[in-house]
């Protein structure tokens, strides 16, 4: 009979200089080969919810933008739209097309910074070191149209706070240019690399079964063979104004994330360029008086996939209740289906390959102090919400 | 007289002073050229330096799982034979083969002073009791035993070649050839097998400095330093003061067995910084130029890549030493 014995653990975190934010995840290991894996988040609770339900509707967007510092544009577009799904709003087309280049952007500059992140992942600082670089001139185009190389503010509910600055197009297509040239050279180095084949490719594998049974969104799905993308599937912004491919692969590996990514990015580049030239004249927003009773959700692609928000408003000057889903959320418990029987370093690397991003999927979790015995898990948090959503739905 | 002179050769030139000095200037180069491959900016020439009198300053915590004694030796046994080591490549370079006092084997003393670092790390980190240096062990392990049999093949090659440059084909003299000294006046480098067994011990020497693509046993996004995770403060420097010496050892092996060793004189030294410095920056160039590789996928590489590759060299320069021909 084969000796039962406890498997030792390799912790990556709480504090792991795998990722910069507070992330836990224990790998059961058996020599090289991880057997099981237990994820622990919810280090970084900020109550972002409950926080969103003491402001003004104007107020939102700029605490919704510091959910995720890299998805601070399609964070509050997705609460935008769902309050002006409510109050039945249509924004100018201009505003229309602002906000979609600067979400494209966003993507692009999102994109790229993973590029980095996967390079010194697997030990290749000059990915990393490069492709961050080939990122500054992004982030310089951002501080230029809105102000910030973060936290962009720009969207309203009922349009755009501030106009593309003049003269920005002659700028704009210089620096695009410069970029598709950087990350092509970029991008041929990656995937011609023999040794990046061997690291990357059938590792971490996401059939495209588990992809759906666990229903993850953005990059993720789509390299798992899953043609979906809200830009496209529910258009919002400009999307269905100017035309682009969703970038599809079928294997799954971390290999077709790197490459879905990369092709996204060169898409983007091309969107922005597009949306500059067809970029119609008018204003940029319109006045909004107030925001009726009602619910509506609201959800755009933010780079790691689809980005949820559900506002509810009873007519007050405040969201009576408001939930924000980031992508990662979904994205993250797929890993007990990529990442088990596959090699220490494999499974790092398939942890990053979805982009996760720790803060903005954070939820309360309760721990007792001393015993670390949980109190409340996700199955209990889960229960308590379909109690407290049962509730609500019996008050309207 | 004699021992002051002895004392002189291994304190201070080219003992363990000018060693470490050289070493840590050796880190800095390697950390300056990867910030400029990088387009980065680096660190300021005293860096190295400056670590580790940090590091030298700093609290050295023993885990209470660890075996103290051996996690505590493990970095003095480290760093004093890749001192050794260094020490023994000195006498070769810079004191005529009569009078230098080296012996008979001595390459082979050399080689086994090349494991010890590797098995110190081994035996340091085991007795480290932390899980992630448990990983790095068995992958330091695996790596060691991956590349080592490589390195002696290339070494074999280096010697047949040596036996063909002295033209002996008499068994009588071939001990002779068994010594730095006279393996350090040809350059088999210049011929085919030659120029593969050097490649095959670049890689070697990379492995065994732990740089890009085979720094597994301490990949820092893994296993968080691994091998290195439980060592702090003053032991923590000595390990990488023994990195610092082991930049300087293992290139210089690699001058004397492939490349004619550096030798006295103004114009020789210079000629021999300058083939120094070609092996460092074609280790800089193949550490940034790759990801780090699974530890498998290592092992698979130098048994079944290298391996093969360096029997060819093998027979390459048999037929060489047979034919007379010395390109071979």
């Amino acid at each position: 009979m084969k000796k039962k014995y406890k498997l030792p653990i390799i912790a990556s975190g709480p504090v792991h200089p795998l990722q910069e934010e507070m992330e836990f995840f224990q790998l059961y290991v058996d020599g090289e080969t991880v057997v099981d894996i237990d994820v622990r988040l919810s280090y970084n609770h900020r109550g972002i919810e409950k926080i969103s339900e003491s402001l003004q509707f104007d107020q939102v967007p700029f605490l919704v933008s510091r959910i995720c510092g890299i998805c601070s544009a399609s964070h509050p577009l997705a609460y935008v739209q769902a309050v002006e799904e409510i109050a039945g709003i249509t924004p100018p087309e201009r505003a229309l097309y602002v906000r979609t280049i600067i979400n494209e952007l966003e993507r692009i500059h999102s994109h790229i910074l993973w590029v980095g992140l996967a390079g010194h992942f697997i030990g290749y600082e000059t990915v990393f070191m490069w492709a961050w670089k080939y990122r500054e001139p992004v982030l310089d185009m951002l501080e230029k149209i809105t102000g910030n190389r973060n936290n962009y503010g720009n969207v309203k509910v009922g349009g755009c706070r501030e106009d593309l600055p003049e003269g920005i197009d002659a700028e704009i297509n210089p620096i695009l240019d410069q970029i598709e040239k950087k990350m092509d050279m970029l991008t041929k180095a990656v995937l011609d690399d023999p040794i990046l084949h061997a690291r990357l490719k059938g590792v971490g594998v996401l059939k495209k079964e588990d992809a759906v049974a666990y229903a993850v969104t953005g990059p993720t799905a789509r390299a798992s063979g899953i043609p979906i993308d809200v830009r496209r599937d529910d258009p919002y912004a400009a999307y269905d104004l100017v035309d682009w491919n969703v970038c599809v692969q079928k294997e799954g590996d971390v290999f077709a994330k790197a490459v879905v990514r990369l092709l996204e990015t060169f898409e983007s580049i091309k969107m922005v360029r597009k949306a500059m030239a067809k970029l119609p004249k008018g204003p940029i927003a319109v006045e909004v008086k107030e925001i009726p009773p009602g619910e509506a959700i609201g959800h755009a692609e933010a780079p790691r996939g689809e980005t949820f928000h559900y506002v509810r408003s009873e007519g007050g000057n405040t969201p009576a209740r408001h939930k924000a889903r980031a992508p990662s959320y979904v994205n993250v418990p797929s890993f007990k289906a990529s990442c088990i029987g596959e090699k220490i370093s494999d499974v790092l690397i398939t942890l990053a390959a979805v982009d996760p991003c720790y803060s903005c999927t954070e939820r309360v979790g309760v721990v007792e102090r001393h015993t670390n015995r949980v109190i409340f898990d996700f199955d209990k948090l889960l229960q308590l919400s379909r109690e407290k959503t049962e509730k609500i739905r019996k008050g309207i | 007289m004699e021992v002051i002179r002895h004392l002189f050769w291994l304190l201070v030139f080219p003992g363990f002073l000018f060693t470490v000095i050289l070493g840590l200037y050796a880190c800095w180069i390697v950390r300056k050229v990867t910030a400029l491959i990088h387009h980065r900016i680096g660190p300021p020439a005293l860096q190295p330096l400056y670590d580790v009198l940090k590091l030298l300053g700093k609290e050295t915590l023993i885990p209470e799982a660890a075996n103290k004694a051996v996690f505590i030796w493990a970095p003095v046994v480290g760093f004093a034979s890749v001192l050794l080591l260094a020490i023994l490549l000195w006498a070769v370079d810079f004191i005529p083969a009569r009078d230098n006092g080296m012996f008979l084997g001595d390459v082979i003393v050399a080689i086994y002073l090349m494991v010890i670092p590797s098995l110190a790390l081994i035996l340091g980190s085991s007795a480290s009791g932390s899980p992630h240096a448990a990983i790095g062990t068995a992958r330091e392990m695996k790596l060691v035993m991956s590349y080592e049999l490589v390195l002696v093949m290339a070494f074999i090659v280096v010697l047949i070649k040596t036996a063909t440059f002295h033209g002996i084909s008499d068994s009588q003299n071939d001990a002779q050839l068994l010594s730095l000294s006279s393996i350090a006046q040809y350059t088999p480098a210049l011929s085919i097998s030659g120029l593969l067994a050097f490649l095959a011990a670049l890689l070697c020497v990379q492995a065994k400095l732990g740089f890009t693509p085979f720094d597994i046993p301490e990949a820092e996004t893994e296993i968080a330093g691994g091998v290195l995770i439980e060592y702090s403060g003053a032991l923590l420097a000595l390990w990488k003061l023994a990195q610092a010496v082991m930049l300087v050892a293992f290139p210089l092996f690699l001058v004397i067995l492939f490349m004619g060793g550096i030798g006295t004189g103004f114009g020789s030294v210079l000629l021999g910084l300058g083939k120094y410095v070609l092996v460092l920056v074609l280790l800089i160039l193949i550490k940034n130029t790759n990801p780090r590789m699974r530890i498998d996928q290592t092992v698979k590489f130098f048994w079944f890549y290298c391996g093969p590759v360096m029997a060819v060299a093998i027979v390459l320069a048999m037929l060489g030493n047979y034919y007379d021909k010395w390109w071979l």
